[in-house]
């Protein structure tokens, strides 16, 4: 970095992923640890915070830093290290999740946890500490991880372990990219004998039977997802499917090696063979306004009545969200916010109830309903409890903002009260009082602990940080 | 480092962001007070500590939060400006309006000609505002986005016996407003020249002769319509703009007989 001065006219706009925020920052690419070093340096000689950045996934303001530098680390793509006879790879930061199935699947493994869309960093995944779809079987990306490498912003690089340096690697993970930077990344990937798993979907009547379903089904698959009709009321209340997955046993496939391949595996680019599926969110736009989608989630509800059994890609399964892209655009000028909640399994149902009811009464259903199962790990700011999430997404427009506000802040009191927590990658209004309740003084007295040991100036800051953080 | 000390923005309550520059009293005092109840973070430029400090705490003690805050600066300190605007765009955490209002009329007669007044008036209403634009321009260039507002004056318009110096540093003003939008709204900025006629201000004080007098708070509901709207120019109140179409039709040859 040979920049002397604050560049100021090179300030750029950064948005989140559900466009509902923009914030100017100072955009920086580094693509090797030198250089990264030398923004930490001139950031301090500056009094400028840095804030990291991967694919900008969050749907909150994890990745922005209004007025400060934002560091891309996307430029830091390369695979470092891959042996197929052991399933480890090392990579750096800016590795998507796509290039890693896309290396690791041709020699017969698998990510073993991935978020739903393929875009995001594995920088990203270890600041956030990804869940996937068998959060209650291997946990989050955290714990599939050997070992990492990390700058600290005094210059001091540190390898952690779950063994080695143990507190820091158990708060990097989880610690939104605000102790330290990943720049080496050692993850254990996952044997698996054919490129496509198998698919149970059924359909659930209401919110009781839908929680029994995703608790029975979580032992015995490798993957289980619920989609939650949220625009469903009275008896249908809660109302869904389920699609539940299992890996294929050795030598069930006969020829793996066909299935292993990318090709086989990619999402096609056009609906029904002729429809580009670039262009599928302008056609969305207009029924995205609550009777438009009452109609939408109804009609996926009753076409899912006939309980169905189907083989299908990894890619095409996990990454549901890459399947119509831009399908976030759909939701227009005021974007979307994702309200994601985890809550314990004794006071899920009771809480969800009260939630969904509500959204029912305020007169602002959500657009869609996500479920999954979940348990505990060992991560400083985790958002995993022994019990299940319900991802809700909302769409923004000018006029219902304050009233959702208000909705969201009665929200978080029930999920508190419910012994819930949250996830930073996700909800945009958590407030510092939520966050102390869900986290807990000590959490927070630990984290800032570790936080001025990491970063004795406090140089990494995101809005996300000051935002919830800033005053606790 | 210190925490930014605007309130943070989320999705459900954005926040926007503008400077001020001339907001110790009269228009720009409006102007600060009506963006600050439209959810605007401020930041205030002024001479005087003392009446900056007093509006930004009648501000953030109206809104409840911080909402406004305040930068000491002489817009003849041409040089600070750069360091100036970079300090409260990484305050503010981004910028969105920039409205350059700092002017002044020094009062003279159509018989003194007095070269110290009218460096001084050109020095403010026009190097000045030109100084702040040549700094904020790239900015929202590079960013894609952005207003930026000029408080310039019906005077502007044409050059009469009264204050040429006035006359010619608004008309400065004004035509460089002029060549900036037609340089900036192709990169998607849109640049708002506001003409306003006689104002309840301190300025007033030097036109005896004034009429159709409105309040600050008026011109700043005017000016706050024009920006939501992102209008080009506007008159406030709006018969001036009859009237100056009128007045910059009449002929050299009537106009230079005329005394007002």
């Amino acid at each position: 970095m040979t920049t002397a001065t604050l560049p100021y006219q090179s300030l750029t706009y950064l948005e989140n992923f559900g466009h509902s925020l923009r914030a100017a920052s100072y955009l920086y690419k580094p693509t090797g640890i030198e250089e990264i070093n030398g923004i930490f340096k001139f950031a301090k000689r500056n009094n400028l915070t840095v804030a990291l950045r991967g694919a900008g996934r969050s749907y909150n303001d994890a990745a922005l830093n209004s007025g400060g530098i934002v560091m891309d680390l996307t430029g830091m793509n390369k695979i470092l290290a891959w042996n197929p006879e052991t399933g480890l790879i090392t990579a750096e930061p800016g590795v998507t999740l796509e290039k890693l199935w896309k290396t690791v699947l041709p020699d017969g493994w698998w990510p073993p946890v991935v978020s739903g869309t393929m875009t995001t960093t594995l920088g990203g995944c270890l600041g956030m500490n990804i869940h996937g779809k068998n959060n209650f079987k291997l946990g989050p990306i955290g714990e599939q991880v050997v070992e990492f490498t990390a700058l600290l912003t005094t210059g001091a690089q540190v390898t952690c372990s779950p063994t080695h340096n143990g507190d820091l690697f158990h708060s990097l993970i989880s610690g939104m990219g605000m102790l330290g930077v990943f720049t080496s990344i050692s993850l254990q990937m996952k044997k698996v004998y054919s490129g496509m798993l198998k698919i149970h979907a059924f359909n659930v009547p209401g919110l009781d039977s839908h929680l029994d379903a995703i608790a029975d089904c979580a032992p015995e698959n490798s993957y289980t997802v619920g989609w939650l009709d949220s625009t469903a009321s009275g008896k249908g209340l809660g109302r869904g499917q389920i699609h539940a997955a299992q890996y294929i046993q050795e030598g069930e496939d006969p020829h793996p090696a066909k299935t292993f391949q990318v090709a086989h595996q990619t999402l096609p680019g056009t609906l029904f063979g002729i429809f580009p599926k670039s262009i599928i969110h302008y056609f969305m736009l207009p029924f995205m306004i609550n009777p438009g989608v009452r109609l939408i989630n109804s009609a996926k509800y009753f076409a899912g009545m006939r309980e169905s059994h189907y083989l299908q890609s990894h890619a095409a399964f996990h990454f549901l969200l890459d399947y119509v892209p831009n399908w976030e655009k759909a939701y227009g000028n005021g974007g979307l916010i994702q309200y994601q909640s985890f809550v314990p399994k004794e006071t899920a149902k009771d809480a969800w109830q009260e939630l969904l009811t509500l959204s029912h009464k305020r007169g602002l259903p959500a657009f869609l309903g996500v479920t999954k199962r979940h348990r505990p790990d060992k991560f400083l700011l985790s958002h995993a409890v022994d019990g299940f999430s319900l991802a809700l997404d909302f769409k923004i427009t000018s006029g219902s903002r304050p009233r959702m506000h208000a909705m969201l802040q009665e929200f978080d009191k029930i999920i508190t009260d419910a012994g819930g927590r949250f996830y930073f990658a996700k909800n945009s209004e958590t407030s510092p009082e939520t966050a102390s309740k869900f986290l807990g003084e000590e959490t927070i007295a630990r984290f800032k602990t570790l936080k001025r040991r990491t970063d004795p100036d406090n140089i990494l800051e995101s809005d996300l940080y000051r935002r919830v953080f800033g005053n606790l | 480092m210190p925490l930014t000390k605007y309130p943070a923005a989320t999705p459900l309550s954005p926040r926007r962001r503008a400077i001020i520059i001339g907001s110790t009293k009269g228009l720009g005092a409006a102007i600060a007070h009506r963006l600050a109840r439209e959810g605007y973070s401020l930041a205030l430029a002024g001479r005087s500590a003392d009446l900056l400090d007093k509006i930004c705490a009648e501000i953030n003690q109206a809104s409840g939060e911080t909402r406004a805050r305040a930068y000491i600066h002489d817009v003849k300190e041409y040089a600070q400006v750069p360091d100036l605007l970079q300090k409260m765009i990484t305050d503010l955490g981004g910028l969105d309006l920039f409205i350059y209002n700092t002017g002044v009329l020094l009062p003279t007669t159509p018989v003194t000609y007095e070269p110290d007044k009218d460096r001084e008036t050109m020095e403010v209403n026009a190097l000045g505002a030109i100084a702040w634009f040549n700094a904020v321009s790239p900015v929202f260039q590079s960013l894609r986005t952005g207003q930026i507002v000029g408080i310039s004056s019906v005077a502007g318009d044409r050059g009469r016996v009264g204050n040429p110096a006035y006359n010619a540093s608004k008309a400065a003003l004004s035509t460089y407003l002029e060549a900036l939008r037609n340089r900036l709204t192709r990169h998607g900025v849109d640049i708002l020249t506001v003409k306003p006629g006689f104002m309840d201000t301190e300025m007033l004080k030097s036109s005896p002769r004034a009429f159709w007098v409105i309040s600050p708070d008026q011109a700043a509901d005017d000016i706050w319509k024009a920006i939501r709207t992102r209008k080009q120019t506007i008159y406030t109140p709006s018969r001036w703009g009859l009237v100056m179409l009128i007045i910059r039709h009449i002929p050299s040859v009537i106009f230079r007989r005329l005394s007002f």
